[in-house]
């Protein structure tokens, strides 16, 4: 029962960080960050720096009119915002995103399910979302959101698998789906050294999987209007749009779990034991989540985007045999016992 | 046919007493019998290699027993002549053979010409209405036709596509779906429809309709007096407005006999050249926009807004400038006018640099738009091409230096040319041109603003200062005459053209000597682009037909009219 209300508590806690404080935050830095590439001021208006400008998108969202197309199916139509959002907040349970610590005389893990099997809830898990796509697509009687999700779940299903290679490579040297042991296994040296083509193939992947430039086909919006979304307005829209957010926190943690050493400042180099080293650990965390957050936002200013069936053959052409390249040359490199 | 004989006597010859030369005009023009016009026309397209059709219009002559005239303008590529074919039709008989066959330009050109005058053409194949809805009723620029005129569209008349080229099912793995991108799509940058069967995402066929920007501009052209038709002309390619100002004044001025002096000529070709680095910024931007290359755009808005500042000096207006007068300018250029065009010469060049680096060889980008939508330049040239679209395709055609007009022939610049007719390429004689651009504003600016008057000083055609109106008998007559009846030209016709951002911008001007201009036909570089469009995204992925339609510049203004 403890350990359910703990777990709770943690969630808890995780939910109002991300929701009140990561998706708004990640707008703003989006926006101005935007503005500082485009040469421009991006929202200044509202509160200082325009901080406060979510807080008021947020307003604005809320009090709008709700519309549900007359041909919609509802039932899908309205589901479909909901499930962009839970499995986007369910993935990031199984991931840890500080140091153990005691207090009280308790053991207390940062991670809200420490899991043996963490690595393969979260892909279960992320493979979730396409179902919210595919509802909304089915749902909104719109040939554009239609072809919107028809792309958004080919990509999710191609782009799935060669991060399953890449992280199960990771796994492999390893030797454990528990997060939190490879972060321990890290103290060496970092799993970006070890295998490079793993951590390419996985940031990559990452992008397509939260629908980013240059892999934001499924709601490109010079072609497909806003593809799967098109019909979504108010709330439900920004549910879509949170979710979004949450996705690409979410895989930026993983990232730094998987190929950064987690909460290490440099290999080897773990926090104090205690309070204020588990707090230390999450800020260090927090940092390179947040670098990765921003080459989210550095690369959508940056590059155009593909075309779907380019989207494709990059898929599956050369993604995946060099996930399973990288898969391979590490299994044979454990097995030999240089890894 | 006789090679060595000069083609007038040739068709003389061939076709006795079914055609006559027209004299006292600026292009060699014929008139030419109906019956024979199919026959002579395609003898000049093979025999003379007049391999384009500029322009196909109508105009009405009520009082005439042949009311209406069909006035072709050809162009040689090899001689770099030009002809005006003129085919007069009379109302009860109001047919003509089409030509389609020949020149695809055709095609659109006579669509427009039944859809404004009713004139039928025997022999093209889908001959509909174009710039006014299905459910309109009579033919606007008629001249009994009254300006003042509304028609309601009904639902039911709405057009229904016909897929005329649609292969057969059977040949495919896919369910087809069509789908209607437009008029109101963020792609279709202004209003227009484009109707498609795909399969999967590709398209096998598709229609375009346009029309849902036309408000007539050569009907209210009609109505207005010379002076006051300048304004209009902004809402043509309002990307570059100065041109089209140009465009019309020089061809009025070319009827009135001005000569303009060379104040204005500098100006107006230091600002021309400057709407036309505008008119590139906008397409580029816009096309990178389709693509998802957000940040481009903004660096091209950038230029924009800059030289969008010193219009604002000049003419009090950023887009809509109407910034010239016939026979010269409306005031004077601000006294800062130099400084202004320095500043913009500096801060340019950094700008597409950026821009260069940024996706000229981004991987993406060149893998979005290499081999897309090709098109030969033989090909090209048959649908009627002109412009930077025409010189992706490998033609080096360029008004400036091909028929030079104003000072074109005293700047040193080089027309680039590109020769895969593809998106990429179109891309690249932009981003090309604009640095040519730059290039003759440099020099201008280096040699300075001529001294003397922005305008001329016939006061037939220009006010008279205002001391000169309060103080003197005869400006005080002419400001008088000029403001209550407004200019007259001398009776007669011309087909003026300069090389506008978007390829060659004709007006094609009657004036029958009263103080309206009796036909004013523009020659919208895009129509012609556009009717080509269908063709082009065949069996392309919609991703593609979008940023064909992005970089042909296809702006709904001057399309549409």
């Amino acid at each position: 029962m403890n350990e359910i209300l703990e777990a709770l508590v943690k969630y808890a806690a995780i939910l109002a960080f991300m929701l009140g404080v990561v998706a708004p935050v990640m707008v703003w830095v989006e926006r101005r960050g935007m503005a500082l590439i485009q040469d421009r001021r991006g929202p200044n208006r509202v509160g200082p720096f325009g901080l406060l400008q979510p807080l008021a998108d947020a307003f604005k969202f809320i009090f709008k009119e709700e519309i549900i197309p007359a041909q919609a199916d509802k039932v899908l139509y309205l589901a479909a915002p909901a499930l962009a959002l839970v499995p986007a907040l369910t993935t990031f349970t199984v991931v840890p995103f500080g140091p153990t610590f005691n207090y009280a005389g308790k053991e207390i893990k940062l991670v809200v399910i420490d899991s043996d099997i963490g690595a393969l809830m979260f892909l279960a898990l992320a493979g979730l979302g396409v179902y919210s796509l595919i509802c909304a697509g089915y749902g909104s009687y719109n040939k554009y959101s239609l072809l919107g999700s028809l792309r958004a779940s080919a990509q999710l299903i191609s782009y799935e698998l060669s991060m399953g290679f890449a992280i199960l490579a990771i796994l492999v040297s390893t030797a454990s789906f528990n997060l939190l042991d490879v972060i321990d296994y890290q103290n060496s040296m970092w799993n970006i050294v070890y295998q490079p083509l793993g951590f390419l193939v996985f940031l990559v992947t990452a992008f397509a999987e939260t629908n980013r430039v240059p892999f934001d086909l499924p709601e490109s919006e010079s072609e497909l209007v806003a593809g799967f979304n098109t019909e979504y307005g108010a709330m439900k829209f920004a549910l879509f749009f949170m979710g979004e957010y949450v996705n690409m926190t979410t895989l930026s943690l993983l990232l730094a779990v998987l190929y950064l050493g987690g909460w290490q400042l440099y290999p080897g180099w773990t926090p104090p034991e205690g309070i204020v080293g588990a707090i230390i650990g999450v800020l260090i965390t927090l940092a390179k989540v947040i670098f990765m957050m921003w080459l989210f936002v550095w690369v959508r200013f940056t590059l155009p985007r593909f075309r779907y069936d380019q989207l494709m053959k990059l898929g599956w052409k050369v993604l995946l045999p060099l996930s399973i390249t990288n898969l391979v040359i590490v299994t044979i490199l454990v097995n030999k016992g240089i890894l | 046919m006789d090679k060595k004989l000069p083609v007038w006597v040739r068709a003389q010859d061939n076709y006795a007493g079914k055609v006559e030369l027209e004299h006292d005009v600026d292009i060699p023009t014929w008139i030419v019998d109906s019956s024979v016009s199919k026959e002579l026309l395609s003898d000049l397209y093979r025999e003379e290699k007049f391999d384009m059709l500029l322009d196909l219009c109508g105009v009405d002559y009520p009082g005439r027993e042949k009311r209406f005239d069909v006035v072709y303008h050809l162009y040689s590529f090899s001689t770099g002549k030009r002809l005006r074919v003129k085919v007069p039709v009379s109302e009860d008989r109001c047919e003509v053979d089409s030509v389609v066959d020949i020149w695809k330009a055709a095609d659109w050109f006579e669509r427009e010409a039944y859809d404004m005058f009713g004139i039928k053409f025997k022999g093209h194949p889908a001959l509909r209405r174009i710039l006014t809805h299905e459910g309109f009723v009579g033919h606007p620029l008629r001249k009994d036709y009254d300006p003042g005129k509304r028609w309601q569209l009904e639902e039911d008349k709405i057009y229904k596509p016909v897929f005329l080229n649609l292969p057969p099912e059977e040949d495919s793995m896919f369910e087809r779906m069509t789908i209607n991108i437009g008029p109101s799509h963020p792609a279709m940058h202004g209003t227009f429809r484009l109707m498609a069967v795909l399969e999967g995402e590709v398209i096998v066929d598709s229609d375009v309709e346009i029309g849902y920007l036309h408000r007539c501009f050569e009907k209210m052209a009609e109505t207005h007096p010379w002076q006051q038709v300048v304004p209009y002309t902004d809402r043509l390619n309002y990307c570059s407005a100065f041109i089209n100002n140009v465009a019309y004044c020089k061809t009025v001025e070319d009827m009135l006999g001005l000569e303009l002096p060379p104040k204005a000529i500098w100006g107006r070709m230091v600002l021309m050249e400057l709407s036309r680095i505008m008119d590139h910024c906008v397409c580029n931007g816009t096309t990178l926009v389709d693509v998802g290359a957000l940040t481009n755009f903004w660096y091209f808005f950038e230029i924009r807004e800059e030289i969008y500042s010193l219009l604002t000096k000049c003419f009090g207006s950023r887009l809509t400038v109407a910034g010239c007068r016939i026979g010269g300018f409306q005031h004077d250029l601000p006294p800062d006018f130099i400084d202004l065009c320095k500043h913009l010469l500096e801060i340019i060049p950094p700008l597409i640099e950026d821009i260069d680096k940024l996706v000229t060889h981004n991987r993406i980008w060149l893998d979005r738009s290499v081999g897309i939508s090709a098109i030969s330049g033989k090909e090209a040239i048959n649908w009627g091409w002109t412009g930077p679209c025409l010189r992706a395709s490998g033609v080096q055609f360029d008004l400036r230096k091909n028929e030079p007009y104003y000072w074109y022939d005293k700047v040193d610049f080089d027309i680039p040319v590109f020769y895969g007719g593809d998106v990429y390429d179109r891309y690249r004689v932009r981003m090309a041109e604009i640095k040519e651009s730059l290039k003759i504003v440099r020099q201008l600016v280096e040699q300075g603003i001529p001294d003397g008057p922005y305008a001329v000083d016939d006061y037939h055609v220009m006010l008279p200062p205002k001391d000169m109106v309060y103080n003197q008998m005869e400006s005080m007559i002419y400001h008088f005459k000029l403001i209550f009846e407004g200019m007259r030209v001398p009776p007669g016709e011309r087909y003026g053209y300069l090389e506008g951002a978007n390829g060659e911008l004709g007006f094609y001007i009657v004036s029958d000597g009263s103080p309206n201009p009796y036909r004013i036909k523009v020659r919208p570089p895009c129509f012609p682009i556009f009717s080509t469009f269908s063709r082009l995204i065949r069996n392309q992925t919609v991703a593609d037909a979008i940023i064909t339609l992005g970089g042909l510049n296809i702006i709904a203004g001057e399309l549409e009219r």
